[in-house]
């Protein structure tokens, strides 16, 4: 019996090593659970439809994902980081750091973030102003600064009803966030005046700017570090709820929520695509230049994903609700290129 | 004195010669309140499983059927040779059948109006499997050949009832008119519900596909994952214990190895998780999100488990047992092989078996090294593979299908659950014929 277990460990430990040296032969992706749907369909296709395996798509935020994009180079390190905002400056530089100093930067395409709440409720007509004065913590009250004392939406807007505020927003490792902040939350509080009122109570450009980013903390508004399920669980736990999602992940759902306008504009990828829906962003993946060649199918898969059949109008990704990128020839011609971020610069 | 025995006698008292004081009754009767106690926390428990266990079937079950469209396609060489040309290979079988599948129905006579979107709105992703079938057997080209496939997940909502007529809203998912379509061909018996056998021997797919996603694979990476804490932790484990409980001297030392033992088996998963990724994926370099690395963590953290309950199995064999052989001249080491192990066997099984599957339902430390996500690489193409290619496993899968936005994965990852479960019967049914085997009287 012991014998056998001896064999048994040691067969083990021979695995172990002899993994060990063995080259990783699948892409690996982690990052944005916005764009993490599409980065699966995509994955999911690009398995069925060439000879590489298919890739490993992780999801768990942005933020989340870059950093660890930005580990350094190697096997032991992700190919791909998913994300719904833009690289930030200080992420290229503990990048540059790690020795991940050639990142190839890829649009697939935009989303439209929509706010919905439970389907038998109010229909909503928002605008930023609205939102500021639900959620800010400091508000505009007759010409003075206050502490946000609105509760209830109809507080906040004639219009609706004495409904209690419950906002669930994505958590500050989504991407998502940031874009709600600065296009709900920032816009709302220039329109209401707020900006200025700060800046006329003394504080600098850059700082009223800063805080008219700032969300209430007395748990009116709640933040989900999840996923959109988790959003639309609270709202339907919570029939009060209003909830930020991706415009896809709505579309899906139709049976239990309603959408709101927002100044007035129904979000669709029609809207979004022309502009006229005023929450709307990019969505990227960046590529560590360093493993094409290294990993196999790393290059392609990135071709495969912006090609027209897939990221085009027509293509799967637009079919589940991905606003196509107008300029997509020019992301495919950059990554035929292996155009790395700040060359041009 | 005779009268008096022919008087009859008094009536003999019923109860017993004890007569209940107030006190004694006191004391029954916390007696029987506190067996009303127990026995309704049991009925309890077994309300909560019973309500536990319906749900998850209720819920579940629907994940083992799916909607299929049944018919005959043939494929030419020449479509096979250009559809292998283009970029998007599916995409171009799919039209193919779209097309073919819409002769057939303009032929049949059908009062519906239709177009192809439409026939497009109500199929699945069924390029995948076309491909897949035809590289796999060239034999079938210009053949017919007889294809169930997948609907779309909004066409499988309606016959499960998960879509009404009522609640359905136009999109281009699907028309409200398709729904007339949906039911003439159900009607001819083009539509039709069937097993599900890629739920079973799938591997994940697209958000946009719940009809080719399977657990499939998932099941094979936790079989692996499950060897590998078996292979490891179980000699490991039961090898520390013996040294510990039978060998080690009683000092400072070893009450500090108890110590720090008993405190790792309260250690939470995620810290596992993250000395996982630190020491055999940076540091160690293996793979990442493969079964091997998982197995690793999960050894780890069922390791403690392991020693505390082989300890305590190994403590509960009687010292005499351990005299006698000793008494009769058997060393050490042969006192233990050959007599308190195997008298410990059955509860070193029973606490493997509990650690196994503590380990088999872990998500959280395969958050940090990769296997949850979208892992679809399907089976591993070999014994060493199976270890080092990427794999999810089965609560990582179910965990995935739980937070995507079409409903129907919803549904699968309660179907997840109903495998894991079945998975963890066997398993369990294993360790008890096991026990059987070991088990010894004296």
């Amino acid at each position: 019996m012991s014998f056998v277990k001896l064999t048994a460990s040691a067969l083990a430990i021979a695995t172990v090593s002899a993994t060990a040296a063995a080259a990783r032969d699948n892409v690996q992706v982690a990052g944005s659970s916005t764009v993490l749907p599409y980065a699966s369909i995509v994955a999911e296709l690009f398995g069925d439809n060439t000879d590489f395996p298919t890739p490993v798509v992780e999801s768990g935020g942005s933020s989340a994902g870059l950093k660890r994009f930005c580990e350094g180079v190697g096997e032991n390190t992700i190919d791909v980081a998913n994300a719904s905002r833009a690289i930030r400056e200080k992420e290229i530089k503990a990048c540059a750091e790690n020795g991940v100093t050639e990142i190839i930067e890829v649009r697939i395409g935009y989303d439209g973030i929509v706010f919905a709440s439970d389907i038998n409720g109010f229909n909503f007509e928002f605008t930023p102003s609205d939102w500021f004065n639900a959620l800010a913590p400091k508000i505009l009250v007759d010409g003075q600064l206050v502490d946000n004392p609105n509760t209830t939406w109809d507080q906040v807007n004639d219009a609706f009803p004495a409904q209690p505020i419950a906002a669930f927003i994505p958590g500050t490792k989504h991407g998502t966030r940031e874009v709600f902040e600065e296009k709900v939350i920032a816009a709302g509080c220039e329109a209401t005046g707020a900006f200025e009122a700060m800046q006329a109570a003394g504080m600098s450009e850059d700082d009223a700017e800063d805080a008219c980013l700032a969300v209430r903390t007395d748990g009116l508004s709640v933040d989900i570090d999840g996923d959109y399920t988790e959003t639309l669980a609270r709202i339907q736990a919570n029939k009060d709820g209003i909830g930020v999602f991706g415009l896809a992940f709505y579309e899906n759902n139709t049976d239990k929520l309603q959408v709101a306008t927002m100044s007035g504009v129904v979000p669709t990828t029609e809207t979004i695509a022309e502009g006229v829906y005023p929450v709307s962003r990019p969505l990227f993946f960046y590529v560590k230049k360093a493993h094409i060649g290294v990993i196999p199918g790393l290059k392609e898969f990135a071709q495969f994903f912006v090609a027209d059949e897939i990221a085009g109008g027509e293509g799967p990704l637009a079919q589940y609700g991905l606003v196509a990128d107008p300029e997509l020839a020019a992301t495919q011609e950059a990554v035929d290129g292996e155009v790395v971020m700040g060359k041009d610069m | 004195m005779t009268d008096a025995t022919a008087q009859s006698p008094e009536p003999r008292k019923q109860s017993s010669l004890i007569s209940s004081d107030a006190r004694t009754a006191k004391r029954n009767a916390a007696e029987k309140r506190f067996r009303a106690y127990g026995l309704t926390a049991i009925l309890m428990g077994l309300a909560f499983l019973v309500v536990l266990f319906v749900s998850i079937v209720r819920s579940g079950m629907p994940a083992f059927t799916r909607t299929v469209v049944d018919v005959e396609f043939v494929l030419t060489q020449e479509q096979f040779d250009a559809s292998e040309k283009e970029l998007f290979k599916t995409k171009a079988y799919s039209n193919l059948f779209i097309a073919e599948l819409q002769d057939q129905l303009t032929a049949s006579g059908l009062s519906i109006d239709f177009d192809a979107k439409a026939i497009e709105r109500l199929l699945g992703k069924v390029g995948g499997t076309l491909r897949e079938h035809y590289k796999a057997n060239a034999a079938d080209l210009g053949k017919p050949v007889q294809f169930e496939l997948a609907a779309s997940s909004r066409v499988d909502g309606y016959f499960k009832g998960r879509v009404s007529r009522d609640t359905l809203q136009d999109s281009r998912f699907l028309m409200l008119s398709d729904l007339d379509l949906v039911d003439a061909l159900e009607e001819v018996g083009i539509i039709k519900q069937a097993f599900n056998w890629t739920f079973v021997t799938g591997a994940d797919s697209g958000v946009d596909n719940p009809g080719g996603a399977g657990i499939g694979a998932s099941v094979v990476g936790s079989f692996f994952m499950m060897i590998v804490v078996l292979v490891l932790s179980l000699p490991i484990g039961v090898a520390a214990s013996i040294y510990l409980e039978e060998f080690a001297p009683q000092n400072r030392l070893t009450d500090l190895i108890e110590v720090n033992i008993s405190n790792l088996a309260a250690v939470p998963s995620i810290v596992f998780g993250i000395l996982g990724l630190a020491v055999f994926i940076q540091f160690m370099h293996l793979p990442q999100s493969a079964p091997l690395v998982g197995g690793l963590v999960l050894t780890l953290m069922t390791l403690p488990t392991i020693i505390i309950s082989t300890r305590a199995s190994l403590k509960s064999v009687p010292p005499s047992i351990r005299d006698a052989a000793l008494g009769v001249g058997a060393s050490k080491m042969q006192a233990v092989f050959h007599h308190v192990l195997p008298l410990a066997m059955p509860g070193i099984l029973t606490g493997t078996i509990i650690g196994l599957a503590q380990a088999l339902g872990e998500t959280a430390p395969l958050l940090l090294i990769g296997m949850v996500g979208f892992v679809a690489r399907g089976y591993p193409e070999g014994i060493v593979a199976g270890f080092t290619e990427a794999n999810s496993a089965m609560p990582a899968q179910i965990y995935t299908w739980a937070a995507r936005a079409d409903v129907s994965f919803y549904e699968k990852a309660w179907g997840g659950i109903i495998v894991l479960l079945a998975f963890l019967l066997t398993m369990n049914i294993i360790a008890i014929i096991l026990r059987r085997r070991f088990e010894r009287r004296w």
